[in-house]
């Protein structure tokens, strides 16, 4: 009997085994779908080209354009003329072996990149030999084109991402292009787009051998926005130009609506050289100046004291607290003692007197010291007199970041009664300690983008909206991003200021500013600094500063120039300050001489004093 | 269809056949897809050369169906002694392909006379078998049945074909069936069971188990009737042990590694997906992410990309598994058994013992076929090289397997005569 149903028993048996174990692999286990998409599909990202950027002006500024990757695919490799080709890529024969040894050990059958981001100028000579080189080919990318060579310090740059930074970044692929700096960096989310995805179906090899399901579950990307900045191009490049040479920065605002102008800080670089293969040799080159600093954006980034463009800020505290009236008179003679023994200097002459206009545009340390003081000791104890002038300070946006949409800043510096306690016993300080500050020295510091903020607020009479670099696109959106930052200065209290600025220019300290046909109201700054060189306090050359707007009645532009070293303000930031208001109110300069001279102007040898080794003498 | 003799046939078995092929080609078909493809009749394409195979032997049908069915019997030692010689002949003039020299190339067309070996053998058996002198009793007519298999067999080994020489063991159920003693056949289930338990848990282990399990055995039936002894218990227990560690003893010194390799993933002792696991890995994620109804016809991921080795040959049923679903696959599995048991339905029904034993042969050989190759691609048979009949591209094998069924269908169809 059981020989009759031996063989039917083994085939029932098997059948149910079978059954039985294609239900566990197919019905209960769904990872073997997940692992077989792993295997046989693959995901290629497409990415949007990336956003355009254009100037206030409508000026294209960055653009894109096509780099090439040479790709091998070892296992179709050919013997070749390594030295024909190596010569051609401008590289050595080992290091085109190296790299071909690399990608057969990465893949036989999958492309490995030989060398990266040929531009169309290298591939055009290459081109026409790659039937000899069978295996290689070109992969087109796209990197950023700087139409115009001009604001790297702005636009910042993006470069492919690496290794570590796709474990954190989990939306990025690896080598995907990232904005690291500046513009692309803040709007990094509108310039990039969406990127889109497409499926394909692998084979063993890993090779891809057509669409996945036709391209039913493709993803088309979404195409970048492009960006208008606020920056004026030509007056960008014209402010770089200005600071050849020199160092420094220049930060120049539409007052009305904290539009950023211009934003130079010297020295600078062209952002087409962080582009394309030899990108990180130039950015090392960048990274170890480590004197000129040139990634190093001074006029957001370099806290200076501000100098005498910081008494009008003092000035109107002092009649918005009472303590002073436009008409208030204090005497100079050539100086004053603040306090026993304690003298400070003043170039007036002895005998002066001088209102609160004269006081501006002679920028008088007298008055404005004693303007100081009598804020500080218009309260009981002079913590309460600090910090109230500390409270109006801030409502110009000092001591704190400002807010604009670019990654890096300072706050600068206000002291508060807090820090002198910190520095005296408390209580053991009085006005007197601490009235360097009066005349912008001391204690504060400021950025250039600050300082031109300040200058914006004094023209707009008490308001100003942050600092911004991206156009907005209506009154209701920069309304909403960017209200309106009132000051707790009354408005008249502006105009005696506003006066004395503009006799700066007219018949003040700095009459080398004036522009036919256009109001401009300013300030000079001087400030003695000093560097810590072998262990020793070392004053340098002063900084030159100026601040202005123009025109006097709505104004268009307001700047703040910053030039390390350059003696006295109007000296150097003046001038390159009035012909930045000129060039933009006017469309072209009138003062070629004045243009020239600081075109050519150079203070090269200023920096290499300390660095000469050598005693040497200052403020020749 | 008045005519009394076409009635007789067995339709079903043929209907079947027809499924089975059909969907053979299907899938083949299904593994050579790409994109821009291909007409199906096409002779340089495998699903092209086997849907020509397949009219061919339709066209043969009507002959070997007509045919009087005396003629296999009379002929069977010729084509036997044919076949002997053609598989002698390899070793001199057969092609090698990937290891083994199974293959004549003649003309275009590669042979595998191993193929055609399956069906004489199976002949001639039937033959010895059904003759008047049969007696298994006999040492003699025995050793001439093991020879029957053994010649062919060892031929086939030495190709190397390990498959085919399986195909020839599968005959050993139309041997028992016949009257071969069946401790035999427990003598080799408790050798199978006692080298898979070897290769397991190690001979020391196994031996330790197994004493245990024998001494408690022992004292049962010792209660129940004294007068069990404890020598045939002492000799089973000393051949079993001793057996397993020769299996411990061959399995590390006379196997090759591939071979320990196929056995050692299969019993999940080694997990190794990218070098020897990689077949069966493969083979059940294609099969796996078939899911309940499959990917669809010509949408198989996994085929598409090839990741399947052989898959048009040995590793056909993974294409249907992952574009057939569980549907496909499991319905695949009731159709091959349907057909087996069919056949040994009407194999009983016989009164002549040709039809009958021969009928068995080829449920024998069709079973061996579709548990190993079935068995191995779902991970449950350690890796073999052998064809899903019906199913698996191979001309020889389907022009073969298609004689042995019109063969079938012939015997079946004379009964009464």
């Amino acid at each position: 009997m059981i020989r009759k149903f031996l063989l039917l028993s083994f085939t029932l048996g098997s059948s149910l085994l079978f059954i039985f174990q294609l239900t566990t692999l197919q019905l209960f286990n769904s990872d073997y779908t997940e692992r077989s998409l792993n295997n046989a599909v693959q995901k290629r990202p497409i990415y949007p080209t990336r956003g355009l950027i254009y100037d206030r002006n409508g000026t294209l500024w960055v653009a894109n354009k096509p780099v090439y990757d040479l790709m091998v695919v070892p296992e179709n490799l050919n013997a070749f003329d390594t030295l024909e080709l190596s010569k051609s890529l401008k590289i050595t024969k080992e290091t085109l072996l190296t790299q071909i040894q690399e990608a057969k050990r990465f893949s036989r059958k999958l492309p490995s990149v030989v060398m990266r981001q040929l531009s169309l100028a290298e591939v055009g000579i290459l081109q026409e030999k790659m039937w000899k080189y069978t295996g290689f080919y070109f992969q087109k990318k796209s990197t950023r084109d700087y139409l115009l060579p001009i604001g790297a310090n702005v636009l910042g740059y993006t470069s492919e991402t690496n290794q570590n930074e796709i474990k954190t970044k989990s939306d990025y692929d690896l080598g995907e292009m990232i904005g690291r700096q500046g513009i692309e960096k803040t709007y990094e989310e509108v310039l990039r787009g969406t990127k889109g995805e497409q499926l394909f179906q692998k084979d063993r090899f890993n090779r891809i051998i057509g669409a996945y399901e036709g391209g039913a579950y493709d993803k088309a990307s979404e195409a970048a926005e492009d960006l208008t900045l606020s920056l004026d191009a030509v007056l960008q490049a014209y402010g770089e130009s200005l600071m050849n040479n020199k160092r420094g920065g220049i930060v120049a605002l539409e007052p009305e609506s904290g539009e950023v102008l211009a934003l130079i800080t010297a020295p600078n670089y062209n952002p087409n050289l962080l582009v394309g293969r030899d990108r990180s040799k130039f950015f090392n080159k960048l990274v170890q100046d480590t004197l000129a600093k040139p990634l190093f954006d001074r006029s957001l980034q370099a806290e200076y004291s501000p100098g005498s463009p910081f008494k009008t800020l003092n000035a109107l505290i002092g009649l918005q607290e009472n303590v002073i009236t436009s008409e208030t008179i204090f005497a100079c003679n050539e100086g004053h003692f603040y306090a026993r023994g304690a003298f400070m200097g003043c170039h007036c002459r002895v005998g002066t007197k001088s209102d609160l206009k004269k006081g501006i545009y002679n920028s008088c340390n007298t008055y404005f010291a004693k303007t100081f003081m009598r804020i500080i000791e218009s309260k009981p104890t002079p913590e309460e007199g600090v910090n109230l002038w500390k409270t109006h300070l801030e409502k110009f946006g000092l001591g704190n970041y400002l807010g604009y949409d670019l990654p890096i800043g300072k706050r600068g510096f206000i002291p508060d009664s807090e820090y002198y306690n910190r520095w005296y016993p408390k209580g053991s300080w009085v006005a007197t300690n601490v009235v360097s500050n009066a005349i912008g020295q001391g204690e504060i510091l400021t950025t250039p983008i600050q300082m031109a903020n300040f200058t914006a607020t004094i023209a707009n009479r008490g308001y100003y909206r942050k600092p911004h670099f991206k156009k907005t696109n209506s009154l209701q959106e920069r309304d909403s991003l960017y209200p309106i930052n009132q000051t707790s200065i009354d408005t008249q209290h502006f105009e005696t200021v506003i006066e004395g600025m503009h006799q700066v220019v007219e018949k003040g300290t700095a009459r080398i500013a004036r522009i036919k046909g256009i109001e401009v109201c300013g300030k000079t700054g001087t400030v003695e600094n000093f560097i810590r060189l072998n262990g020793e306090k070392t004053q340098l050359t002063d900084h030159s500063i100026f601040v202005a707007f123009a025109p006097k009645d709505e104004p268009k532009i307001a700047v703040a120039v910053f030039i390390e070293n350059g003696y006295w303000g109007a000296r150097w930031a003046a001038p390159i300050a009035s012909l930045m208001i000129e060039k933009y109110l006017n469309g072209e300069v009138k003062r070629g001489w004045l243009e020239n001279r600081m075109l050519e102007g150079s203070l090269q040898s200023e920096y290499e004093k300390p660095l000469l080794g050598k005693a040497f003498t200052i403020n020749e | 269809m008045n005519n009394p003799f076409l009635l007789r046939i067995d339709w079903l078995s043929f209907f079947l056949y027809l499924i089975l092929v059909s969907f053979g080609i299907s899938n083949i078909y299904s593994t050579g897809f790409t994109e821009e493809s291909l007409s199906l009749f096409e002779w340089t394409t495998p699903a092209g050369k086997q849907f020509w195979i397949f009219i061919f032997s339709l066209v043969l049908f009507p002959f070997v169906i007509f045919i009087n069915s005396n003629f296999f019997e009379h002929l069977a030692y010729v084509f036997y002694g044919l076949s002997i010689l053609s598989l002698v002949g390899l070793f001199l003039f057969g092609q090698k392909i990937s290891g083994a020299t199974s293959w004549y190339l003649i003309g275009g067309f590669s042979l595998q006379p191993s193929e055609f070996a399956k069906i004489t053998t199976a002949l001639f058996l039937t033959a010895r078998l059904s003759s008047i002198q049969m007696d298994f009793k006999k040492r003699q007519e025995l050793f001439k049945l093991f020879l029957v298999i053994g010649v062919p067999l060892l031929l086939v080994l030495l190709q190397p074909d390990a498959g085919s020489a399986l195909v020839f063991i599968a005959l050993f159920f139309v041997l028992f069936r016949e009257g071969l003693d069946m401790r035999i056949f427990y003598l080799a289930l408790a050798l199978v069971i006692v080298f898979i338990l070897t290769l397991l848990f190690q001979p020391l282990n196994f031996s330790i188990a197994l004493a245990v399990l024998f001494l408690l055995v022992f004292r049962f039936l010792k209660k129940s009737n004294s007068k069990v002894k404890k020598t045939p218990f002492l000799l089973v227990f000393v051949t079993l042990v001793f057996f397993s560690l020769s299996v411990n003893f061959i399995f590390n010194n006379v196997f090759e590694q591939r071979h320990r390799d196929r056995f050692n993933v299969v019993l999940g002792l080694e997990t190794d997906t990218r070098g020897i696991g990689y077949n069966i890995n493969q083979s059940k994620i294609a099969i796996g992410s078939g899911g309940f109804s499959g990917k669809g016809f010509l949408n198989g991921t996994q085929t598409k990309g090839g990741f399947v080795p052989a898959q048009h040959t040995d590793y056909i049923f993974t294409t249907i598994g992952e574009e057939w679903g569980f549907i496909g696959s499991s319905g695949l599995i009731i159709l091959f058994t349907v057909l087996i048991l069919r056949i040994l339905y009407r194999a009983e029904k016989h009164t002549q013992p040709f039809p009958r034993i021969f009928s068995y042969c080829f449920a024998s050989m069709l079973f061996i076929h579709f548990f190993v190759n079935i068995g191995m691609t779902l991970g449950l048979v350690p890796t073999v090289g052998i064809p899903l009949p019906f199913i698996s591209y191979g001309g020889t094998n389907l022009l073969a397997f298609s004689l042995m069924l019109f063969v079938y269908l012939n015997l079946d169809a004379n009964r009464l005569s």
